[in-house]
């Protein structure tokens, strides 16, 4: 995660699914490390297979080509899978949560903005309000460049995470699979 | 069967055929070292743990099967970290054990706790800290199955002491042990492609038939495939002429017609030069290391490339092939020769590749390997020694190496006519080296004759294990090239750095090699003259219940030509002096 110095770098979501032992993430980030690629952003979850967890890494593609960095993550044993998602055809998701300075007075810009954003504000004091946002990375983006002017006080946010796009085609018809097995 | 995780280790290890252990015991391993006592498994017990890790290594090499090395944690498990480095930049199988502190205690800064698979996570292929002694079995199994397909590598397990304890309930488990099907279900995430795709060899095959200036360039991978004989096979079908790198040399023979050496920085000049000039790189199990290549954009700048490598990760790292293959370099060689054989069959006719066959034996004829010889009163020729050594072995007989000038003349001079006789640290460049991976290699071939040859700095970084040697009767025989110097860093100082000479002298006779390798319990020789190198060589080679040390007083001012400086190109090569055409007076590149 270093500067970025020129331009904006090119980012590109990774989704790899990882074998649910110890210690991987710090494989994968030490593959990261050792191999002078950049990680932009990193969340990781469990899946609804307790064997696996996801990791979604959005990497930056001008430290290393993309192929370098999917192919030596493929060479950890622990990982079982990755898909490159392509912006296009993927849905991106990023959660922020941030708390805003704000004077009673000016509280209703930040609600109305938190509003258009289609946000939701969590916690109000005497001079702060808490608000969260999920939305597609850009969308977050945008909010928080808005926001900042209110005075932000503390902000989070948690990374992307991201799926294939469902395609469009209709449902191939399948003939129905004669007995599944036997029992035992 | 109910046995302790102490027991369950040692029998794990007697399950996949394990011969022999390299280690050295500590307070963490102590309950495994017991069992050791009741099992067919012999130990060999080393000085320092970086020796046990290099003969695990020279093993390897010598034998193709996995190599071994036991120690404790916290130091034990730190002192090996380099050798595992080494084996994973070659791609040595082997397989690590170290002690650690009690499950309990992980965490905590225990007496002698090292976070060694933290450590040592970039420098091996996988590693393990076991947690329960029931997955002990398992995850030695996984261990090796690892360490020894795909592309081999180290593979580390860290064992809690307190899992191997008997006095510990901690380390009760029932035996079992799992099947190959279960170990690669238990391995979800790893599947290695070892077979070509059809299409891709096709293509390369048509390429191959249609390349006026064809070479392979064959790399350590063919030995680690056990590729030799295929690889002679493709040579020989269409008479592909053959460069062989530094961790390939053996992988075909130097006296055959169409042997062309080795090629890189200090590689010979018609090695370098066919790669320059080929239309066609076939890279079979080579990595295209900045050693071999020299400046990558002006690297062999006319060839397209097959490159053909069970590691997909190496195809497209340095040069975009224009044929990728991932597979197994054996069985993709095989299934070249047969695609190559149904295109000849059906009438395909290769292009002529006489013309270049002729350029590359002018190169050799003009720029052979060649040294002058020492004129009288001057101190040996490392070249000469070579030579001698190299005429009196059996043509079998396999070479260790340490780093340096030695290790390129070792390389350069030697005559290799067999797979596996060549032992050298290539990727890491680990001066020390030889000494443990002769021993290594000794144990894992007795019957062979084993050289290291050695320079006297290496020699004083792990000579301790010529006690082992001496101990475990190992019989191998150590050349030391004495120049009194780390002669190659003294070499780029003379070359680039205006012959500015900051600490490279060793003195040739602070330490007396003679004297150490004798209270090591080994027969020394010292060499001064040219006409004592044979008799002492012959009297060497007589002995062989017990190490034979030989130190051959070398000229310091010697180079390693020819050269390509670093981060040329390579068609920058230097040839020695003596061979550059008269009124060249350009001296050495300036890097
Ligand atoms: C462990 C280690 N430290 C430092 C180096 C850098 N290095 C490469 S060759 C060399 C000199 C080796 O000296 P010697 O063993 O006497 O061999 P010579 O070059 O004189 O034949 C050194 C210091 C290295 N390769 N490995
Ligand atoms: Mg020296």
């Amino acid at each position: 995660m270093t500067d970025q110095t020129v331009g904006e770098p090119r980012h590109q979501t990774l989704s790899v699914l990882v074998e649910n032992k110890a210690g991987v993430l710090a494989r994968i980030v030490n593959l990261f490390s050792r191999r002078a690629y950049n990680i932009y952003s990193l969340a990781v979850a469990p899946t609804d297979d307790e064997r696996f967890s996801r990791l979604t890494v959005v990497v930056d593609v001008e430290s290393a080509p993309l192929e370098q960095i999917v192919k030596q993550l493929h060479k950890l044993i622990n990982v079982v899978k990755i898909v490159e998602h392509d912006p296009r055809h993927s849905v991106e998701r990023e959660l922020l949560i941030a708390t805003v300075k704000v004077a009673v007075a000016d509280r209703h810009q930040v609600a109305e903005l938190t509003r258009i954003f289609e946000g939701r504000i969590l916690a109000v004091s005497h001079d702060a309000l808490t608000v969260s946002l999920e939305g597609h990375p850009s969308k977050v983006d945008d909010f928080e460049e808005l926001l900042r002017p209110f005075g932000i006080a503390e902000l989070q946010r948690t990374g992307r995470v991201a799926l294939a796009q469902l395609d469009r085609e209709p449902p191939r018809l399948h003939a129905v699979s004669p007995v599944r097995g036997k029992a035992g | 069967m109910q046995l302790n995780g102490g027991q369950a280790l040692i029998k794990a290890l007697e399950m996949e055929g394990v011969e022999v252990i390299f280690g050295l015991p500590g307070g963490a391993i102590l309950p495994v070292y017991d069992p050791i006592i009741d099992s067919p498994i012999r130990h060999v017990l080393v000085r320092h743990e970086q020796g046990a890790g290099h003969m695990a290594e020279g093993y390897a090499h010598a034998t193709g099967k996995p190599g071994v090395a036991m120690v404790t944690s916290g130091p034990g498990a730190t002192n090996i970290v380099t050798p595992l480095a080494d084996a994973y930049m070659d791609s040595v199988p082997m397989v690590c054990i170290t002690g650690q502190v009690g499950t309990a205690s992980i965490g905590t800064d225990a007496f002698q706790e090292a976070d060694i698979t933290g450590i040592t996570q970039s420098v091996t292929k996988h590693n393990y800290l076991v947690t329960e002694a029931a997955d002990i079995p398992r995850v030695i199994r996984e261990a090796f199955h690892i360490a020894t397909t795909g592309r081999p590598g180290p593979v580390l397990v860290d064992i809690p002491k307190d899992i191997v304890d008997p006095t510990n309930p901690r380390s009760a488990m029932e035996w079992y042990w799992p099947t190959d099907a279960e170990v690669i279900a238990g391995l979800p995430g790893y599947r290695p492609t070892t077979t070509g795709h059809p299409r891709k060899i096709k293509e390369a095959a048509e390429l191959i038939l249609a390349s006026e200036r064809p070479v392979i360039y064959a790399g350590g991978g063919i030995l680690k495939a056990r590729a030799a004989e295929a690889l002679r096979e493709l040579a020989e079908l269409l008479d592909l002429p053959v460069v062989t790198t530094l961790m390939a040399r053996g992988a075909f023979p130097d006296d055959h017609p169409l042997s062309l050496g080795m090629p890189g920085m200090h590689g010979n000049y018609t090695a370098i030069m066919s790669m320059q000039e080929s239309d066609l790189l076939i890279a079979l199990g080579s990595r295209f290391d900045d050693r071999v290549t020299g400046k990558v954009p002006a690297f062999a700048p006319h060839a397209k490339i097959i490159h053909v490598d069970i590691d997909p990760a190496e195809l497209g790292k340095v040069r975009r092939p224009d044929v990728p293959i991932v597979g197994d370099c054996n069985q993709v060689i095989l299934e070249l020769v047969k695609a190559l054989r149904s295109l000849l069959d059906g009438g395909a006719a290769p292009a002529d590749i006489t013309p270049w066959r002729s350029t590359l034996s002018g190169w050799q004829e003009t720029y052979p390997l060649a040294y002058e010889p020492p004129a009288e009163g001057d101190l040996l020729k490392p070249q000469m020694v070579l030579e001698a050594l190299r005429d009196s072995a059996p043509e079998d007989c396999i070479v260790a190496s340490g780093v340096g000038q030695h290790q390129m003349w070792a390389s350069q001079y030697w005559n290799f006519r067999h797979p596996y006789t060549w032992i050298n640290s290539g990727g890491l460049g680990t001066m020390g080296f030889s000494v443990p991976a002769a021993i290594g290699a000794k144990v894992g071939r007795p019957d062979r004759m084993v050289w290291a040859i050695d320079g006297d700095g290496c020699f004083q970084m792990t000579a301790q294990e010529l006690v082992t040697a001496a101990a475990e009767r190992i019989p191998v025989k150590i050349a030391i090239l004495n120049n009194a110097y780390l002669g190659m860093v003294r070499q780029w100082q003379e070359m680039f750095y205006e012959e500015r000479y900051s600490e490279v002298y060793l003195s040739p006779d602070l330490p007396d090699y003679v004297k150490w390798a004798e209270a090591m319990g080994c027969v020394a020789f010292r060499v001064e003259h040219p006409d004592d190198i044979q008799p002492t060589i012959d009297k060497a080679n007589a002995i062989d219940d017990r190490p034979v040390v030989i130190e051959f007083r070398t000229d310091a001012s010697e180079k390693v030509f020819p050269m390509v400086a670093a981060g040329h190109s390579n068609s920058d090569v230097q040839v020695p002096p003596f061979q550059r055409p008269a009124g060249d007076t350009s001296e050495e590149v300036v890097q």
